[in-house]
Protein backbone atom coordinates (compact mmCIF):
# COMPACT_ATOMS: atom_id res chain seq x y z
CA UNK A 1 0.00 0.00 0.00
CA UNK A 2 1.21 3.55 -0.83
CA UNK A 3 0.31 6.89 1.08
CA UNK A 4 -0.92 9.37 -0.90
CA UNK A 5 -1.87 13.20 0.05
CA UNK A 6 -5.48 14.37 -0.84
CA UNK A 7 -6.34 18.18 -1.53
CA UNK A 8 -9.96 18.78 -1.97
CA UNK A 9 -11.64 21.85 -2.76
CA UNK A 10 -15.21 22.50 -2.40
CA UNK A 11 -17.47 25.15 -4.04
CA UNK A 12 -20.75 26.21 -3.91
CA UNK A 13 -22.62 24.11 -7.24
CA UNK A 14 -22.93 26.60 -10.27
CA UNK A 15 -26.09 28.03 -10.13
CA UNK A 16 -26.35 28.70 -6.42
CA UNK A 17 -25.77 32.30 -5.41
CA UNK A 18 -22.78 32.25 -2.77
CA UNK A 19 -23.53 35.77 -1.13
CA UNK A 20 -20.39 35.62 0.78
CA UNK A 21 -18.32 35.77 -2.43
CA UNK A 22 -20.51 38.58 -4.37
CA UNK A 23 -20.27 40.49 -1.06
CA UNK A 24 -16.16 39.97 -0.96
CA UNK A 25 -16.55 41.00 -4.50
CA UNK A 26 -18.47 44.15 -4.41
CA UNK A 27 -16.30 45.14 -1.65
CA UNK A 28 -13.09 44.55 -4.06
CA UNK A 29 -14.68 46.28 -6.64
CA UNK A 30 -15.38 49.52 -4.36
CA UNK A 31 -11.55 50.00 -3.92
CA UNK A 32 -8.74 48.81 -5.87
CA UNK A 33 -9.77 45.97 -7.42
CA UNK A 34 -12.63 46.89 -10.25
CA UNK A 35 -10.75 43.94 -12.30
CA UNK A 36 -12.09 41.33 -10.41
CA UNK A 37 -15.10 39.04 -10.76
CA UNK A 38 -16.82 36.02 -10.37
CA UNK A 39 -15.16 35.93 -6.64
CA UNK A 40 -16.46 32.84 -5.17
CA UNK A 41 -15.88 31.61 -1.49
CA UNK A 42 -15.48 27.52 -0.75
CA UNK A 43 -13.29 24.87 1.27
CA UNK A 44 -10.14 23.58 1.83
CA UNK A 45 -9.49 19.97 3.17
CA UNK A 46 -6.32 17.80 3.00
CA UNK A 47 -5.61 14.41 4.45
CA UNK A 48 -3.34 11.11 3.65
CA UNK A 49 -4.74 7.78 2.48
CA UNK A 50 -3.42 4.40 2.62
CA UNK A 51 -4.45 2.75 -1.15
CA UNK A 52 -2.97 0.49 -3.87
CA UNK A 53 -2.29 3.39 -6.33
CA UNK A 54 -3.57 6.32 -7.50
CA UNK A 55 -6.57 5.70 -9.10
CA UNK A 56 -7.82 3.92 -6.37
CA UNK A 57 -6.39 6.67 -3.53
CA UNK A 58 -8.81 8.72 -6.06
CA UNK A 59 -11.71 6.71 -5.52
CA UNK A 60 -11.70 6.45 -1.86
CA UNK A 61 -11.77 10.67 -1.41
CA UNK A 62 -14.21 11.11 -4.12
CA UNK A 63 -16.32 8.52 -2.35
CA UNK A 64 -15.81 10.17 0.82
CA UNK A 65 -16.59 13.66 -0.29
CA UNK A 66 -19.50 12.28 -1.88
CA UNK A 67 -20.69 10.18 1.54
CA UNK A 68 -20.01 13.29 4.27
CA UNK A 69 -16.74 15.51 3.20
CA UNK A 70 -19.13 17.62 0.86
CA UNK A 71 -23.16 17.73 0.32
CA UNK A 72 -23.63 17.25 -3.65
CA UNK A 73 -26.97 18.70 -3.41
CA UNK A 74 -25.31 22.40 -3.52
CA UNK A 75 -21.36 21.95 -3.71
CA UNK A 76 -19.05 20.71 -6.36
CA UNK A 77 -16.05 19.43 -5.19
CA UNK A 78 -12.97 18.35 -6.97
CA UNK A 79 -9.97 15.97 -5.92
CA UNK A 80 -6.33 16.25 -6.37
CA UNK A 81 -4.03 13.19 -5.31
CA UNK A 82 -0.18 13.76 -4.59
CA UNK A 83 2.04 10.69 -3.59
CA UNK A 84 4.14 10.88 -0.21
CA UNK A 85 5.99 7.49 -0.65
CA UNK A 86 5.75 4.31 -1.33
CA UNK A 87 6.13 1.49 1.28
CA UNK A 88 6.59 -2.46 -0.69
CA UNK A 89 6.97 -1.44 -3.90
CA UNK B 1 -48.16 10.78 23.62
CA UNK B 2 -44.93 9.96 24.13
CA UNK B 3 -42.09 12.51 22.91
CA UNK B 4 -38.32 11.25 22.36
CA UNK B 5 -35.97 14.35 22.09
CA UNK B 6 -32.95 13.49 20.65
CA UNK B 7 -29.40 15.40 22.49
CA UNK B 8 -26.39 16.01 20.26
CA UNK B 9 -23.51 17.23 21.77
CA UNK B 10 -24.03 21.52 21.14
CA UNK B 11 -28.01 21.28 21.07
CA UNK B 12 -29.33 24.08 22.85
CA UNK B 13 -33.52 23.69 21.98
CA UNK B 14 -33.50 20.08 23.97
CA UNK B 15 -34.78 21.39 27.33
CA UNK B 16 -37.10 23.20 25.62
CA UNK B 17 -38.31 20.55 23.29
CA UNK B 18 -38.43 18.53 26.15
CA UNK B 19 -40.61 21.28 28.25
CA UNK B 20 -43.21 22.37 25.64
CA UNK B 21 -43.48 18.54 24.08
CA UNK B 22 -44.57 17.58 28.02
CA UNK B 23 -47.13 20.58 28.46
CA UNK B 24 -50.26 18.75 27.58
CA UNK B 25 -52.06 16.46 29.72
CA UNK B 26 -51.21 13.08 29.53
CA UNK B 27 -48.05 13.84 27.21
CA UNK B 28 -44.53 12.55 28.54
CA UNK B 29 -41.52 13.75 27.07
CA UNK B 30 -37.67 12.54 27.30
CA UNK B 31 -34.47 13.19 26.17
CA UNK B 32 -32.88 10.34 23.92
CA UNK B 33 -28.92 10.56 23.61
CA UNK B 34 -26.98 10.90 20.48
CA UNK B 35 -24.51 7.76 21.63
CA UNK B 36 -28.22 5.73 22.23
CA UNK B 37 -28.52 2.65 19.76
CA UNK B 38 -32.21 1.67 19.96
CA UNK B 39 -35.34 3.96 20.66
CA UNK B 40 -37.25 3.56 23.76
CA UNK B 41 -40.24 1.49 23.16
CA UNK B 42 -44.09 3.42 23.03
CA UNK B 43 -42.31 6.34 21.55
CA UNK B 44 -44.63 8.11 19.14
CA UNK B 45 -42.94 11.28 17.92
CA UNK B 46 -39.10 12.11 18.17
CA UNK B 47 -38.09 15.67 18.22
CA UNK B 48 -34.82 16.51 16.83
CA UNK B 49 -33.99 19.76 17.90
CA UNK B 50 -32.25 23.45 17.65
CA UNK B 51 -28.84 24.02 18.54
CA UNK B 52 -25.27 23.86 16.46
CA UNK B 53 -24.73 19.97 17.35
CA UNK B 54 -20.81 19.30 16.61
CA UNK B 55 -20.32 22.95 16.70
CA UNK B 56 -22.08 23.31 12.67
CA UNK B 57 -18.59 21.70 11.87
CA UNK B 58 -18.30 20.79 7.77
CA UNK B 59 -21.49 21.90 7.32
CA UNK B 60 -24.86 22.06 9.81
CA UNK B 61 -26.12 18.56 10.57
CA UNK B 62 -23.17 16.89 8.72
CA UNK B 63 -22.01 15.07 11.43
CA UNK B 64 -24.71 14.61 14.00
CA UNK B 65 -25.98 12.28 10.93
CA UNK B 66 -24.02 9.84 11.62
CA UNK B 67 -24.69 9.74 15.14
CA UNK B 68 -25.64 6.03 16.34
CA UNK B 69 -28.96 7.24 17.32
CA UNK B 70 -29.75 8.84 13.95
CA UNK B 71 -29.60 5.40 12.26
CA UNK B 72 -32.55 4.41 14.80
CA UNK B 73 -34.10 7.66 14.15
CA UNK B 74 -33.96 6.84 10.31
CA UNK B 75 -35.61 3.23 10.81
CA UNK B 76 -38.31 4.75 13.27
CA UNK B 77 -39.27 7.08 10.12
CA UNK B 78 -39.08 4.49 7.73
CA UNK B 79 -41.51 2.14 9.57
CA UNK B 80 -44.02 5.68 10.17
CA UNK B 81 -43.43 7.06 13.07
CA UNK B 82 -43.43 10.74 13.61
CA UNK B 83 -40.15 12.76 13.61
CA UNK B 84 -40.42 16.69 13.50
CA UNK B 85 -36.63 18.16 13.07
CA UNK B 86 -36.66 22.00 14.32
CA UNK B 87 -34.11 24.30 12.58
CA UNK B 88 -30.44 22.33 13.60
CA UNK B 89 -32.73 19.47 13.86
CA UNK B 90 -34.27 20.47 10.18
CA UNK B 91 -30.73 20.63 8.78
CA UNK B 92 -30.31 17.11 10.43
CA UNK B 93 -32.88 15.34 8.64
CA UNK B 94 -31.87 17.03 4.94
CA UNK B 95 -28.50 15.84 5.14
CA UNK B 96 -29.57 12.41 7.08
CA UNK B 97 -31.51 12.13 3.54
CA UNK B 98 -35.18 11.79 5.55
CA UNK B 99 -36.39 15.26 3.77
CA UNK B 100 -35.18 16.63 0.28
CA UNK B 101 -32.84 19.85 -0.12
CA UNK B 102 -30.70 21.89 1.93
CA UNK B 103 -30.29 25.17 4.26
CA UNK B 104 -28.14 27.84 2.63
CA UNK B 105 -26.67 30.35 4.14
CA UNK B 106 -28.61 33.42 4.71
CA UNK B 107 -29.04 35.29 2.01
CA UNK B 108 -28.46 38.46 4.16
CA UNK B 109 -25.08 36.87 5.56
CA UNK B 110 -26.53 37.59 8.97
CA UNK B 111 -27.40 34.88 11.88
CA UNK B 112 -31.62 36.46 11.96
CA UNK B 113 -32.74 36.07 15.41
CA UNK B 114 -36.77 37.66 15.25
CA UNK B 115 -40.00 36.52 16.16
CA UNK B 116 -41.64 35.63 11.92
CA UNK B 117 -45.22 34.99 10.50
CA UNK B 118 -45.99 32.03 8.56
CA UNK B 119 -48.77 31.51 6.67
CA UNK B 120 -49.87 27.70 7.47
CA UNK B 121 -50.63 25.73 3.78
CA UNK B 122 -51.16 22.34 4.60
CA UNK B 123 -53.16 21.65 7.81
CA UNK B 124 -53.53 17.85 6.39
CA UNK B 125 -51.13 16.39 8.44
CA UNK B 126 -50.40 14.86 11.71
CA UNK B 127 -48.49 18.38 12.98
CA UNK B 128 -50.72 20.82 11.84
CA UNK B 129 -54.51 19.54 11.77
CA UNK B 130 -55.39 21.82 14.76
CA UNK B 131 -54.56 24.71 12.85
CA UNK B 132 -56.68 26.57 10.26
CA UNK B 133 -55.61 26.91 6.53
CA UNK B 134 -54.12 29.66 5.40
CA UNK B 135 -53.92 31.26 8.88
CA UNK B 136 -50.95 33.43 10.39
CA UNK B 137 -49.26 31.98 13.66
CA UNK B 138 -45.72 33.84 15.37
CA UNK B 139 -42.85 31.72 15.76
CA UNK B 140 -39.79 32.87 15.96
CA UNK B 141 -36.49 31.78 14.42
CA UNK B 142 -32.72 32.03 14.83
CA UNK B 143 -30.47 30.67 12.21
CA UNK B 144 -27.55 31.75 10.32
CA UNK B 145 -28.29 28.69 7.92
CA UNK B 146 -32.21 28.69 6.90
CA UNK B 147 -32.23 29.53 3.33
CA UNK B 148 -34.03 26.46 1.75
CA UNK B 149 -32.71 25.07 -1.43
CA UNK B 150 -33.38 22.81 -3.79
CA UNK B 151 -32.97 21.74 -7.29
CA UNK B 152 -35.73 23.29 -9.48
CA UNK B 153 -37.77 19.36 -10.03
CA UNK B 154 -37.73 18.73 -6.08
CA UNK B 155 -39.19 21.94 -5.75
CA UNK B 156 -41.84 21.78 -8.19
CA UNK B 157 -42.03 18.15 -6.39
CA UNK B 158 -43.08 19.75 -2.97
CA UNK B 159 -45.41 22.35 -4.41
CA UNK B 160 -47.14 20.03 -6.20
CA UNK B 161 -47.50 17.14 -4.03
CA UNK B 162 -48.33 20.20 -0.96
CA UNK B 163 -45.52 19.28 0.77
CA UNK B 164 -44.69 22.86 1.82
CA UNK B 165 -46.27 23.28 5.60
CA UNK B 166 -45.32 26.60 6.06
CA UNK B 167 -44.28 29.65 4.58
CA UNK B 168 -42.82 32.99 5.66
CA UNK B 169 -45.35 35.64 5.40
CA UNK B 170 -47.00 38.76 6.52
CA UNK B 171 -48.78 39.37 9.54
CA UNK B 172 -52.20 39.04 7.37
CA UNK B 173 -50.47 35.84 5.38
CA UNK B 174 -49.16 37.65 2.25
CA UNK B 175 -46.01 35.53 0.96
CA UNK B 176 -43.44 38.43 0.31
CA UNK B 177 -39.92 39.10 -0.24
CA UNK B 178 -39.81 41.25 2.71
CA UNK B 179 -41.52 38.70 4.74
CA UNK B 180 -38.63 36.19 4.20
CA UNK B 181 -36.28 36.19 6.44
CA UNK B 182 -33.43 34.33 4.96
CA UNK B 183 -33.81 33.97 0.85
CA UNK B 184 -34.89 30.46 0.89
CA UNK B 185 -36.92 29.39 -2.14
CA UNK B 186 -40.92 30.49 -2.40
CA UNK B 187 -40.11 31.88 1.07
CA UNK B 188 -40.40 27.87 2.27
CA UNK B 189 -40.38 27.78 6.13
CA UNK B 190 -40.94 24.06 6.48
CA UNK B 191 -41.67 20.82 4.37
CA UNK B 192 -43.31 17.36 5.04
CA UNK B 193 -41.43 14.08 3.71
CA UNK B 194 -43.97 12.35 0.60
CA UNK B 195 -45.01 9.83 3.50
CA UNK B 196 -46.11 12.69 5.45
CA UNK B 197 -44.40 11.71 8.76
CA UNK B 198 -41.33 13.77 8.90
CA UNK B 199 -41.59 17.20 9.25
CA UNK B 200 -38.86 19.48 8.78
CA UNK B 201 -39.10 23.67 10.02
CA UNK B 202 -36.40 26.22 10.60
CA UNK B 203 -39.03 28.45 13.10
CA UNK B 204 -39.25 26.93 16.74
CA UNK B 205 -42.59 26.33 17.57
CA UNK B 206 -40.95 25.03 20.99
CA UNK B 207 -40.34 28.61 21.90
CA UNK B 208 -43.72 30.27 21.95
CA UNK B 209 -45.82 27.02 23.25
CA UNK B 210 -46.68 28.65 26.82
CA UNK B 211 -48.83 31.41 27.01
CA UNK B 212 -46.53 32.65 29.76
CA UNK B 213 -44.13 33.61 26.84
CA UNK B 214 -46.07 36.14 25.63
CA UNK B 215 -47.26 33.66 22.47
CA UNK B 216 -48.73 30.50 22.26
CA UNK B 217 -49.13 29.88 18.37
CA UNK B 218 -46.03 26.94 18.79
CA UNK B 219 -48.77 24.86 20.96
CA UNK B 220 -50.78 23.85 18.43
CA UNK B 221 -48.40 22.12 16.55
CA UNK B 222 -48.29 19.25 19.78
CA UNK B 223 -51.82 19.49 20.16
CA UNK B 224 -52.18 18.28 16.15
CA UNK B 225 -49.72 15.59 17.20
CA UNK B 226 -51.71 14.48 20.13
CA UNK B 227 -54.67 14.64 18.33
CA UNK B 228 -53.48 12.35 15.79
CA UNK B 229 -51.82 9.75 18.09
CA UNK B 230 -54.92 9.68 19.91
CA UNK B 231 -57.16 9.04 17.42
CA UNK B 232 -55.13 6.48 15.30
CA UNK B 233 -51.70 4.48 15.81
CA UNK B 234 -48.81 5.80 16.00
CA UNK B 235 -47.55 5.30 12.39
CA UNK B 236 -48.28 7.14 9.63
CA UNK B 237 -49.27 6.31 5.83
CA UNK B 238 -50.70 9.34 4.18
CA UNK B 239 -49.05 8.49 0.74
CA UNK B 240 -53.08 8.28 -0.26
CA UNK B 241 -53.43 11.89 0.56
Amino acid sequence: MNTYHATITITLRKGILDVQGKTVEHALQATDFPMISHLRIGKYVELSIEAADVQSAKALVESACSKLIANPIMEDFSVEIHELHAENA
Amino acid sequence: MNYGVVQFPGSNCDHDALFASALSTGSQSQLLWHKDTSIPAGIDCIIVPGGFSYGDYLRCGAIARFSPIMREVVTFANRGGLVMGICNGFQILTEAGLLPGVLLRNSSLNFVCKDVYLSVVNTSTPFTSTLTPQSVIRIPVAHGEGNYYATDDTIQELESNNRVIFRYSDPEGRVTEASNPNGSINNIAGIINARGNVLGMMPHPERYSDALLGCNDGHAIFESLELFTSSKSATVDLTTH
